[in-house]
């Protein structure tokens, strides 16, 4: 990280590890359980998550001085549903099966409480580079997660990574499938995506001490 | 000069102007990118089409893969020989019939004095003549539609479905090649009357074998968005029978 100050890349690299959103600050759970059964709808919203909250960190912090605090939520609000539709149209016109499979999610991002939370907590009070790293950091942050659960969830429920049968096929019994293996099934539903959060959770903070609360 | 941010007035200019430019924002970028949304839907009708005619990309025995959109509109020429408007017992002819909006026709129908349109394309399948309507009705949660393939006397030669919101891993398999596959062959007339065709559990014909029995078998699970199914093909596919009494 040359290119950045050391208080610069702090924000790029706090919310990777020792400031998650997901598995820190508990935020963002609910996409994170919705759209991680397979790896591909979790990169693609890792990176739409991306460009909304870098470009709405901007937005807001740009905006910060003149943002009537009595009507603040509301205007963050606008902000976010105005990149989320500018995403969902330009998806429409250039990737249509994409934005066809991914329709409900991108609209879901509106409720994503990562964004609002940290337009409210950083962008309103910071400037605008720094506003910016701080969206693209929580974004890398809430993106890594997605990315681990997606991982594991489609290699253990579907046997697949990006729709390639990597472990064998099921039907003809070969590869793993040959010697008895079997699709966990329970893996595709939403309950399994908490508990792999929460074995994430787990797994960081028996890593760093630090982090448990009393 | 330092603006009191916390005054009304200054609060209300400020919403008045962030609708205005976000408006202003939106409406530009959706009508700047409408004819390439406009262009995708119109390409999806025409892949819908030729896949219940049976012209797709499929190459796995579980695909459901469509003509390109690059060469769609070249296929849909090549394959689609006529199409027509039945509306009110008269055939004519309209080359832009695929892009009826069903749901706007129900609608405009529900008024007595309005005889809908009723689209009609006329495929050519290994040297035979196909006829491919389009059906919509309701599933458990939204709609659901499709095209459906016929011959001569109203025998299945392939489908399409598709859905809006139906659930996951039950009734959204209605789009999935092992269920819409099991319809054809299957015929919607009994001895030269319209009987339909049901979705239906327990059958004793789950691989689907037997095509003069007027049922395929469902999807366990589904039973809501496969009764909806049925009924959407019943109703829809009996509006055009005037037309193939025509054919004989």
């Amino acid at each position: 990280m040359g290119l950045l100050s050391k208080k610069d890349s702090k924000l790029i690299m706090d919310p990777l590890a020792d400031n998650n959103p997901i598995t820190i600050q508990v935020l963002g759970i609910c996409s994170a359980l919705a759209i991680t059964a397979q790896l591909k709808p979790s990169i693609v919203m890792a990176i739409s998550v991306m460009f909304v909250m870098g470009v709405g960190n901007v937005v807001i912090s740009l905006m910060r001085n003149i943002i009537p605090s009595k009507i603040r939520i509301i205007v963050q609000l606008v902000v976010v549903a105005t990149l989320v539709i500018i995403v969902d149209q330009v998806l429409k016109a250039f990737a249509y099966t994409l934005s066809k499979e991914l329709s409900v999610f991108i609209g879901l991002i509106i409720t994503n409480c990562i964004i609002m939370g940290r337009f409210e907590a950083f962008a309103l009070g910071n400037g605008v580079w720094r506003s910016f790293l701080d969206g693209i950091g929580n974004a890398l942050g809430y993106g890594v997660i997605l990315i681990i659960v997606g991982f594991f969830r489609e290699l253990l429920g579907s046997g697949t990574l990006f729709g390639f049968k990597v472990l064998g096929d099921p039907v003809e019994k070969t590869g793993l499938y040959a010697i008895g293996y079997e699709n966990n099934g329970f893996m595709v539903l939403p309950p399994m995506a908490l508990i792999v959060v929460g074995i994430i959770i787990w797994v960081q903070r028996s890593r760093n001490k630090d982090l448990i609360e009393d | 000069m330092a603006i009191d941010t916390d005054k009304n007035s200054y609060t209300v200019i400020f919403s008045i102007v962030m609708v205005v430019v976000v408006g202003a924002i939106l409406a530009g970028l959706a009508s700047g990118l409408k004819p390439m949304v406009k262009a995708n839907e119109r390409f999806e009708k025409q892949q819908n089409i030729l896949y219940a005619l049976g012209v797709n990309n499929n190459e796995g025995a579980n695909d459901v893969e469509f003509i390109s959109t690059d060469n769609v509109e070249e296929e849909f020429k090549k394959y689609i020989k006529k199409q027509y408007v039945f509306q009110g017992g008269e055939l004519k002819e309209n080359d832009e019939a695929y892009l009826i909006d069903i749901k706007k026709e129900e609608t405009k129908a529900k008024n007595d004095d309005y005889e809908r349109r009723l689209p009609i394309f006329i495929g050519e399948k290994e040297g035979k003549e196909v006829y491919i309507v389009p059906v919509r009705g309701k599933g458990l949660w939204d709609a659901i539609w499709g095209f459906v393939a016929l011959d001569k006397s109203m025998t299945i030669q392939g489908v399409y479905f598709d859905h809006k919101g139906e659930t996951p891993g039950l009734g959204a398999e209605i789009k999935q090649r092992y269920f819409m596959d099991d319809f054809t062959g299957e015929k919607f007339l009994d001895g030269g009357v319209f009987k339909g065709i049901s979705v239906a559990k327990g059958n004793n014909d789950p691989k689907n074998l037997i095509k003069d029995d007027q049922e395929v078998d469902a999807l366990a699970g589904a039973t809501i968005t496969g009764d909806g199914l049925a009924v959407m093909l019943s109703k829809d596919i009996k509006m055009y029978m005037p037309y193939f009494k025509t054919l004989k």
